[in-house]
Formats: C-alpha cells, sequence, structure tokens
C-alpha cells in the first residue's frame, strides 16, 4: 500500500538523477516540511525584516502599517537604553559561554577517565539541561533568596557579613543569571565534550607518553588543539543561546531591577509584546541577528587553520 | 511483493552495526584498556580516589538544588526555609500535590494534558516531516536540492524573537492566537530535525537503497523499509529532543495564549507566584517536581540514544 503513494518512475533514465532516485520523489518528500518551513520561518522572516521598516503596532491593524524606511535603526543608533542592553548581552555570553564551556570541559576530561560511578554522574551533571527554565528560575528564586536562602545562610555561616542579595540587587542580578545559566549548560558542554574526547585516536597519547610528556603537556599538545571543531561549534551554539536566552530572565528578573538584566532579547520582547513596538523590536531583532552572524563568522576563521583536523 | 524480504537482506546484513550508534562506542573500552598501565603505576589508586571525592563534590552542586525541591515539596510552606535544613520532610506533607493537581480552578491537570496534546503531536509531525525530508536532502538528488537545504541552513540562528512577531500577527490573522494551534504548527516542522535526520541518513550507504532500487522498491518503500530503520536511535533521539523542547518552552506559550485553560506546564507553574510577587513555595516546588517528571522518565529510559544523538548533532 504504501508504496502505492508514489509510483515508480516509468522513463527511467531521463528521470534519474546520479542517486539513482527519481527527481519528483526528491520534491515529494521534502514537500510537507518545505511548506511549514516557508510558512513558519521563511516567511516570518522576510516579514519580520520587512516589518523592521516600518512603523507599526498591532493594535492598529494591518491598514496601521506605515514604511519608515530606516528610522527604526537610526533610532536604535541613537538609543542609549538599546546600547546598555547590548553591552549587557555581551557580558552575559562574554562570561557565561567561557564559564559554561571550561566546566563542560573539567567534567568531560573528569568523566572521560576511571571515576566512582560514572554514568551516574553524567546524569547528574544533565539533569538542569532538560528542566524547564521555570523550575530551575523557582529552585533558585528560593535559594538565592536575599535573607532565607540556603546560598546567603551558608555564606553568613563561613563568614559573609553581608552577602548579595543576588537577583534583587542592581549589581548582581545579571551575575547571578550568568551562573544560574552556566550551572544549567554545562552538563550539556559535558557530554558534547566527552564524545569528542572518546573519538580521539590513542596513539598519539601512546607516542607523546613514549617521549615523556606529562598529563599537561599531553592536554596542551594533543587534547586541545584536537577539541578545537568542537570548543568552535559549542562556542558558536552557546553565543546564540546567551544572545536568545530569555526563559531565565523573563521569570527570575525581569529585567529589572531597574534595568540591570535587560539583555538584547528581553529588550525586544519587552519592546514587541509589552509596548507594541513591533516595527522597532524586528528591527533590533535584526541587528541581534547581524551581530551573532558576525560572531559565529569570526569563531569559525579563527577555528580554520588551527586545531590538528584542518 | 517479494522484494520485502529481500529488503530486509542487505539491511539485517550490512547496516546496523556500522551506523546505528553515532557516538563511538567502541573507543570507550580501547580507550581504558590502553590506559590500563597508567593505572598500575603506584600513586594513581590514590588520584582514583581523590578525583572520583572531587567530582562527586561539583556534581552535589547539581544534585542537591533538585533533592531540595523535591523535599520541599513535601514541606509545610514555613517548613521550606526552616534552619537547619532538614532533609526529609516530617511531617510528610502530600496536600501539595493535591492541592496542585485538583485545587483552584485550572490545575495542574490541564497544565498537562495541553502540554502533552502540544508536544506529543509535535513529536510525531516533527519525526515525519524530518524523516522525510532530511531522507531526500540526504539521499536523493533532484534539482534545487542544494539551494533549498543551504536556505534552511540560513536560517538557523536567526533569533527565535524575530520570527515570534510576524507569527504572533499571522496566528492573530488566522485566528488561531489563543489556541494550542499556534504552538503546535511551528512545532511540526523544524529545521534542527531536518538537520540531524539528514546526517544520520548521510551516514548510511547508497548502496542499500540502489540494491532494493533494483529489486524494484518504489521510492516510499526504499525510504520506510530500507533506510528509516537504519537510523533508528537518531529518531528516537530527535523524539526525545522534540518532547523535551516543547514540553519546556516558556516564550512560545507566554506569547501565544491568553487563556489560562490553555496554559501549558512553564506557563502554568508561574500561577504559584502571585501578583504581588509573594510566592507559596511548597506550591512551587510541588508543581516544578511535577513538571520533571515526564521528562525525567523519558530521559532515563532513553538516556543512551539522547546522548548519541546529541553527540552526532554536536560533532559533524
Amino acid at each position: 500500500m504504501s508504496a502505492a503513494v508514489l509510483p515508480a518512475p516509468i522513463g527511467r533514465r531521463r528521470r534519474r538523477g546520479p542517486g539513482g532516485a527519481s527527481v519528483t520523489a526528491g520534491w515529494l518528500f521534502i514537500l510537507p516540511n518545505l511548506l511549514g518551513f516557508l510558512a513558519f520561518t521563511l516567511v516570518p522572516l522576510v516579514s519580520g525584516i520587512g516589518i523592521s521598516f516600518t512603523d507599526w503596532n498591532v493594535i492598529s491593524g494591518l491598514s496601521g502599517i506605515r514604511f519608515v524606511g530606516l528610522d527604526n535603526f537610526a533610532g536604535l543608533v541613537k538609543d542609549a537604553e538599546f546600547w546598555q542592553a547590548v553591552g549587557r548581552t555581551g557580558l552575559y555570553a562574554g562570561v557565561g559561554v567561557p564559564l559554561t564551556m571550561m566546566g563542560g570541559l573539567i567534567i568531560a576530561l573528569c568523566l572521560n577517565g576511571p571515576v566512582f560511578g560514572r554514568s551516574a554522574l553524567r546524569v547528574i551533571f544533565f539533569i538542569p539541561h532538560i528542566v524547564s527554565s521555570i523550575a530551575i528560575g523557582f529552585v533558585w528564586l528560593l535559594l538565592l533568596h536575599p535573607s532565607s536562602g540556603l546560598v546567603n545562610l551558608a555564606l553568613k555561616e563561613i563568614g559573609a557579613a553581608q552577602p548579595p542579595t543576588w537577583l534583587v540587587s542592581q549589581d548582581w542580578s545579571l551575575a547571578s543569571l550568568i551562573l544560574i545559566t552556566s550551572w544549567a549548560g554545562m552538563g550539556f558542554h559535558a557530554v558534547i565534550y566527552l564524545s569528542a574526547l572518546q573519538a580521539l585516536p590513542t596513539d598519539l597519547y601512546e607516542a607523546a607518553e613514549l617521549d615523556g610528556a606529562g598529563p599537561w603537556h599531553r592536554f596542551t599538545a594533543i587534547t586541545w588543539p584536537s577539541l578545537m571543531p568542537t570548543t568552535t561549534f559549542l562556542a558558536i551554539m552557546s553565543m546564540i543561546g546567551h544572545s536568545q536566552g530569555f526563559g531565565l530572565i523573563a521569570f527570575l528578573t525581569q529585567g529589572g531591577p531597574g534595568d540591570s538584566s535587560t539583555t538584547l532579547s528581553y529588550l525586544m520582547y519587552q519592546n514587541g509584546f509589552q509596548y507594541y513596538r513591533f516595527g522597532y523590536a524586528a528591527a533590533m531583532g535584526i541587528m541581534s541577528f547581524l551581530g551573532v552572524l558576525l560572531l559565529s563568522a569570526f569563531f569559525w576563521r579563527f577555528q580554520r587553520g588551527r586545531g590538528l583536523y584542518s | 511483493m517479494s522484494g520485502a524480504s529481500m529488503d530486509s537482506g542487505p539491511v539485517t546484513v550490512t547496516g546496523p552495526r556500522a551506523v546505528a550508534s553515532p557516538v563511538p562506542a567502541r573507543p570507550v573500552p580501547v580507550n581504558r584498556s590502553r590506559r590500563a598501565p597508567q593505572s598500575r603505576r603506584p600513586g594513581s589508586r590514590v588520584g582514583y580516589v581523590v578525583k572520583s571525592v572531587l567530582l562527586w563534590a561539583f556534581a552535589m552542586l547539581f544534585l542537591l538544588p533538585f533533592v531540595w525541591m523535591l523535599s520541599s515539596s513535601l514541606k509545610r510552606n514555613l517548613d521550606v526555609f526552616a534552619i537547619p535544613v532538614r532533609w526529609i520532610p516530617s511531617p510528610v506533607e502530600w496536600k501539595n500535590y493535591v492541592e496542585v493537581w485538583t485545587g483552584g480552578a485550572v490545575t495542574m491537570a490541564v497544565f498537562f494534558a495541553n502540554s502533552l496534546t502540544v508536544s506529543l503531536i509535535g513529536v510525531v509531525g516533527d519525526l515525519t516531516t524530518s524523516a522525510m525530508a532530511g531522507y531526500a536532502f540526504a539521499r536523493l538528488t533532484f534539482r534545487g536540492r542544494d539551494k533549498v537545504f543551504l536556505l534552511y541552513v540560513a536560517t538557523a540562528i536567526v533569533p527565535m524573537q524575530l520570527l515570534l512577531i510576524p507569527r504572533f500577527m499571522f496566528f492573530q490573522q488566522l485566528g488561531l492566537y489563543n489556541t494550542l494551534w499556534a504552538l503546535i504548527l511551528p512545532g511540526i516542522f523544524t529545521v534542527f530535525g531536518t538537520f540531524l535526520v539528514r546526517q544520520a541518513f548521510l551516514a548510511v550507504p547508497a548502496e542499500l537503497g540502489e540494491a532494493a532500487r533494483i529489486d524494484g522498491a518504489g521510492e516510499w518503500r526504499v525510504f520506510s523499509r530500507v533506510y528509516l530503520p537504519q537510523i533508528r536511535p537518531t529518531l528516537a533521539a530527535l523524539a526525545i529532543i522534540s518532547f523535551v523542547g516543547s514540553w519546556n518552552d516558556y516564550e512560545g506559550p507566554l506569547i501565544m495564549l491568553s487563556d489560562q485553560n490553555l496554559y501549558t506546564v512553564p506557563l502554568g507553574l508561574t500561577r504559584f507566584v502571585d501578583a504581588d510577587g509573594g510566592l507559596s513555595a511548597g506550591l512551587a516546588m510541588a508543581g516544578s517536581v511535577s513538571s520533571v517528571i515526564p521528562i525525567l522518565i523519558i530521559f532515563l529510559v532513553f538516556q543512551r540514544q539522547f546522548v548519541a544523538a546529541l553527540a552526532t548533532s554536536g560533532l559533524k
């Protein structure tokens, strides 16, 4: 029955490509996904770009769309709030990404050798990655409570007279979010690093050991360069994740107190879905996209020409 | 049709072992045995103990918050913050769960039903469309294929917020705003799923399909009977990733839903914070624990496939 859905082609020679498959079949196979891709990704993307050139709020309806050219972008360039959010996003990613990756790498290196309860550890480190940001938010909201949270009680116990007030402090809100995000992401990074480590050829290590290279030397000469492609991949993924990070920020601080934790993605949400300034928010989205694109390209170029596999 | 038995021939003989497990399972033991001489050196026993202790201490940072969450979910509100922390609650307060699941107008049961609807339809749809498209991108040749795929790739780093603005307005125009469809539809067609499946199919030798075609199998049959079984671990992994992704999604429901009866689990959880920021800790924890359970079960059952897929998605 299933074979009848796509009848075997008759004109074999003409309609079969180099792989031996029929030409129309290819399009039929991608069609369902392609339609969804067009409807929910490509068309929204193009409209998003279009909206960024308009002054439009959803309340005025489709007839309220007014083309304003580059006004939104010109506005952004002069908008101090925007640049502060860019700076905060830079800090959030600039500290958060290396922290998460370093933690993940250290966990992976430890789990790669013999260690007690390896598979249990693997699951434990990974749990935060599969729990929703809201559940994670609740736990840390309570644990980081300035006066009755467990974290500060412990800090007081070991002698900190005035521990930070974490999420409700202008100085600490972004730092708290960085710590929570990194904590939640380390296990994922560890899993990816671990699988890369396990794919490394062992003969290099044997040769190095014969030459008398110590553990640190083996790491810097073999392991780290071999991991370059993985590191680049994780850096790009993690950077995208941080630049789009929303759940924890929206739930835990709503960008506050003040605007101390308003990153670009949260500012975009505010402008779009709270102030209904869709055109302005879309322009922000495009700026953020271009920024991420540029940085990804940079990472990519940086990696080429380095590493053992290059 | 005699093709059926012939199809299955090459599948079982050549295929699975070579491609089925994307994580190189074999290098591990090899790795270990090669390192064995190291561990026989004097002092390495101490190293093993020290490393294990330090790693487990670090792991506590990851485990204890969730143990605390579980423990607090069974406590009275006052006891949640009691000092010193009592890890085993007494009295055990099951009432929190009863309250979360049955108390009030809108309960966890409603949120669960909504989340399950969205996630399950999403998983089935995502697997279907991704498997078909991924197969075509990897193993069928047709004009324009690479251009279309490039288009897919190009959209991979577009910020979600930029897509949500037009989607919000489309769904409003279509009358689908504030319905579960606004969450279900985009979940059925994912670029990520297509990538993942395409990668898995690329690892399956093309000769397999050619052999089946020579035997007279149609395209659909080649796809569903010959190729699809080869990538079962990847499909399992995609199912998990897709389920977890939509189960945990917060921004989509926040933007697309206004009716509390349609809230999904993460959005529903936020109801435990009341208007003035007050929080019933025990209820919040009971809700949080409930929200984790389906995913934890799936994760523990399918852990191997999950990790395997993450590894393949990350490395090629």
